[in-house]
């Protein structure tokens, strides 16, 4: 068997398709024809949509719409998504920004999907043919799913309300030690009156800092006041290990940068 | 096998081909094309070797399907020089000594191509930028960025 | 660039017109149009394309292989092993009488580090030869692996290569290649201080842009010619020779521009394997290391362990230096017993220093073979040396250029290995990186010379 590309204009005549065994979605192609150039049998047929609606960017009362197939690199450089650009430009150097999509970020195992840890910490629902959910319902059944993603929406965060770091060992362009995305609201007086932070590389998909993001709330962004907030921030956590860095210096690492994006 | 016919301009000459489908724009274009200026250096997306220009973006040959680009507009390196005149951009690199084994350089010259496209006149960070997806082992980086501004340098000169 | 054509005026004749003036190279404009031919540029209508099957373990001996269902996979042609090898164990070196055979073509009975070659499939296509490799079962028995070279040399250590019979390259000296000069006992009896010191690298991957590998066609009259980017065009050839057990005179090999190779190409494993491939098929095969296998399989650099003690006056003077290196060879020999022998005539590194001990030792391992890399059996041992020096200058409370200054060779100096140095300038780019790097030193350094008098 070789490998083979089907290609339909609709969403719903693709998601029959990838009924069939040894079928996958491609997206940009960045990771499921990697697997397949470096010998990976197990995926005999690619499916992809060419439905247009796929790849467009609806931005309307504060809220973005993102196509499943919208590349990074689209999101880095329209006017209205300043906030996410950070994100998306932390993806791949400028090729893989071309062809990495939001969908595929959404499916990229860890030490993948920079964007989607952005996504998560920004709230964003997740949207199918036939449902929408919350990206955390998304990546807790995301093992199991077949269906195609056909978008994400997702409420754009105010100015100053959002932070998002990454950090490699290659720079401009490389993988992730790990990834942070900080979404923070407070009040006149400085402090955080409510947040949600969400690491990448932390466990093999995105997941949030629930116990350090319970402990912020009340503080000055402040080193005093946000040290117990950092000294949590290993719960709960699974790092990966990998050639850019092993679990073990992945958790030490992690409430430094943590500390770093928090404090500026 | 099940062959797909693939059709596109490559270097603004119509080209068509038959492929297996599943077939890279990679192997497509070198062994069905025979145009061997991109080059496989990982077939992971990781070292840029086999960079070229889709309908004026910069995209990996190695991780795109050939039959994805239909009716698309392909530029390589091997199209650059015009009636064998060579371009800044390649007379840059043959100048500053950006090419040693010159593995890298077709794909070093496609992404330092739409750089210069777009922004004319770029500061060293776009350049290292505009590069930071293509690996060489033999230079070091400081010819090749050097090389790229020294070509946006002669182009607004010519532009002038 | 400045060049300083003041020293050594009256030995040189000043004719240097090259050296200083930027000169293209003269294969850059194939290079910038894309027009220059590396070996995988070769296509050949009815190209097979060969995978080979490694071996997941890192020491394991080979109950059975199964190619049978591999062979009925569509698109296959042919699958070898050992058996279908003429010569299956042989060594690079043994062209110039380093033996023995130590490693095979492909396993036969045993694999010896992660990533071995077992058994090579070819197909008309890259997907079909990926998927009938994963149908070839090798049943192994899995046995003790040692991965540190002070486990290999302990007694009792898992025995990892048989055609070595011990855990060491023994040479023509013995266990390891030794260097004696003066007396170096007598030189620690009578030293003010003495610092001895280890120090260890771990291999290092070449990783060259364009991944090692060869495309063979046959030429009819059972001649072949072998595209390959081969730094070691003539070794390759013969080598060839011997696996194949064909006269030179079929072998036709095409080099050219290779995409970078820093040492790591100098090994012969693609080509023999290749060209059997095309004899045994009649048809063209290209065999090209994926990018994991360029990281994976193709020799690194060894890895090296070097522990030196030296006995250093106070007045900065070294006065014995021992040295024992120990160079990790992995599974097989390639090019690590002459590794291993050029750090015996390497150290003590560019010192005059009256009593030398050297022993340097070729050890294996379960892991991947290592081979030549840019200055490989000297690279790690300077690294030593040079923070080794850095210490003892620290010790004895000297600066640490001028330490160096005081033991640096100079003409008519006697070497440990008993050849009287020539041509030595080390006290002139020393004069040189202090003036560069503005770390003064005392001006009777300053006017020293390479120059003994008398020399
Ligand atoms: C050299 C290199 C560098 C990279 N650097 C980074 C980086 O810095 N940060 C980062 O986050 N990632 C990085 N990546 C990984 C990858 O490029 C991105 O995660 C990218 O966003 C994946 O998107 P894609 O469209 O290419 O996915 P694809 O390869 O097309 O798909 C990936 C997986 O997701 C599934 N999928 C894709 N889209 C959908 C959909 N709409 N519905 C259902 N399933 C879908 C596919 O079936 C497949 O299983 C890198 C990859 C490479 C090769
Ligand atoms: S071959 Fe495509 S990026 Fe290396
Ligand atoms: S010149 Fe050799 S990789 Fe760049």
């Amino acid at each position: 068997m070789s490998l083979a590309l089907q290609t339909f204009s609709s969403v719903k005549d693709a998601n029959a398709a990838l009924q069939a065994a040894g079928t996958r979605y491609l997206g940009g192609g960045t990771l499921v024809v990697r697997a397949a150039n470096e010998g990976d049998v197990s995926v005999s047929s690619l499916v992809r949509v060419t439905d247009p609606g796929l790849s467009r960017i609806a931005v309307s009362g504060g809220k973005v719409r993102l196509g499943a197939a919208v590349t990074m690199a689209a999101i880095a450089r329209h006017p209205e998504l300043a906030a996410l650009a950070p994100a998306a430009r932390a993806v791949g150097g400028p090729a893989i920004r071309n062809m990495a999509t939001v969908g595929g970020n959404l499916f990229a195992p860890a030490p993948y999907g920079d964007f989607a840890v952005a996504l998560l910490a920004l709230g964003a629902t997740v949207v199918t043919e036939d449902s929408e959910m919350p990206i955390e319902a998304f990546f807790a059944a995301r093992d199991g799913s077949r269906a195609i993603v056909t978008g994400a929406n997702v409420a754009l965060p105010g100015t100053d309300c959002f932070r998002f770091l990454k950090v490699s060992r290659v720079k401009p362009k490389g993988v992730s030690v790990l990834s942070i995305a900080a979404l923070l609201q407070r009040a006149p007086d400085g402090t955080v009156t409510s947040t949600r932070i969400a690491m990448g590389c932390m466990a093999d998909r995105p997941i949030r800092a629930l116990a350090t993001e319970k402990a912020l709330l009340g503080c000055k962004l402040t080193p005093r006041e946000i040290a117990p907030a950092l000294a949590v921030a290993g719960e709960g956590i699974a790092p990966i290990t990998d050639p850019i860095a092993s679990a073990w210096y992945r958790a030490e690492v992690l409430p430094v940068y943590l500390g770093r994006l928090l404090s500026n | 096998m099940a062959k797909v016919p693939v059709q596109f301009t490559l270097n603004g000459s119509e080209k068509a081909e038959f492929v297996e489908s599943g077939t890279t724009l990679l192997h497509a274009l070198r062994d069905k094309i025979g145009d061997t200026s991109p080059k496989g250096g990982c077939h992971q997306g990781t070292c840029g070797a086999c960079s070229v220009i889709v309908d004026g973006e910069l995209r990996l040959s190695c991780l795109t399907l050939a039959e994805t680009c239909s009716d698309a507009d392909i530029r390589t390196t091997a199209g650059l020089a015009e009636g064998g005149v060579l371009q800044p951009l390649q007379r840059a690199f043959l100048d500053a000594f950006a090419t040693q084994c010159g593995f890298c350089t077709p794909g070093m010259i496609m992404a330092a191509k739409v750089l210069l496209d777009r922004t004319p006149n770029p500061s060293r960070e776009d350049v290292v930028e505009a590069l930071s997806g293509n690996i060489c082992r033999c230079t070091g980086y400081e010819p090749i960025i050097q090389a790229v501004l020294t070509a946006a340098r002669a182009n607004s000169q010519n532009a002038a | 660039m400045e060049l300083r054509k003041d020293y050594f005026a009256d030995v040189r004749k000043d004719g240097l017109h090259e050296i200083g003036q930027p000169r293209p190279r003269l294969d850059s404009p194939g290079h910038v149009t894309g027009k220059t031919a590396y070996f995988a540029d070769r296509n050949f209508p009815g190209m097979l394309h060969l995978k080979m099957v490694r071996s997941p373990h890192h020491h394991a001996r080979i109950r059975s292989i199964d190619t049978s269902e591999a062979e009925k996979h569509p698109g296959v042609v042919r699958v070898l092993t050992a058996r279908d090898v003429p010569h299956n164990v042989y060594t690079i070196l043994i062209l110039i009488q380093v033996g023995p055979e130590d490693e095979t073509v492909l396993a036969d009975g045993k694999v010896r580090w992660k990533g071995e070659a077992v058994v090579a499939v070819l197909a008309e296509t890259e997907r079909a030869a990926q998927e009938a490799a994963a149908k070839v079962k090798v049943d192994y028995e899995v046995l003790p692996a040692v991965f540190d070279m002070e486990g290999a040399l302990k007694p009792g250590a898992p025995l990892v290569n048989e055609y070595h019979g011990q855990n060491y390259y023994h040479y023509d000296s013995g266990e390891c290649r030794k260097v004696r000069f003066g007396d170096v006992e007598a030189g620690f009896a009578r030293a003010d201080h003495i610092l001895e010191q280890s120090y260890q690298s771990s291999p290092i991957e070449h990783a060259p842009t364009e991944t090692t590998g060869c495309v063979v066609t046959p030429e009819g009259n059972d001649r072949f010619t072998c595209y390959t980017n081969t730094q070691a065009m003539f070794f390759t050839l013969d080598n060839a020779s011997i696996i194949l057990q064909m006269p030179g005179s079929k072998l036709h090999f095409v080099g050219g521009t290779v995409g970078g190779g820093f040492g790591g190409k100098v090994d012969v494993i693609v080509e023999p394997i290749a060209i059997l491939s095309a004899k045994l098929t009649g048809r063209p095969v290209s065999f090209i290391y994926s990018r994991e296998e360029e990281m994976q399989i193709s020799s690194p650099r060894a890895a090296e362990k070097v522990v030196i003690k030296d006995g250093v006056m106070k007045d900065g003077r070294i006065v014995a230096r021992k040295v024992t290196g120990y160079t990790d060879a992995g599974a097989y020999s390639r090019h690590s017993p002459y590794g291993a022998q050029k750090g015996a005539a390497h150290y003590p590194g560019p010192y005059t220093i009256p009593n030398v001990w050297i022993d340097t030792y070729c050890v294996y391992t379960n892991r991947t073979p290592s081979s030549a890399m840019r200055g490989f059996g000297v690279t790690i041992g300077d690294f030593a040396l040079e923070v080794q020096m850095d210490k003892l200058a620290r010790l004895i409370g000297m600066d640490p250029l001028e330490f160096r200054f005081i033991n640096a060779y100079r003409d008519g100096d006697m070497k440990a290995h008993r050849q009287r140095t020539e041509g030595a300038a080390l006290i002139e780019c020393m004069q040189e990186a202090s003036r560069a790097a503005n770390w003064p030193v005392a001006e009777k350094y300053m006017a020293m010379s390479s120059y003994r008098k008398g020399a």
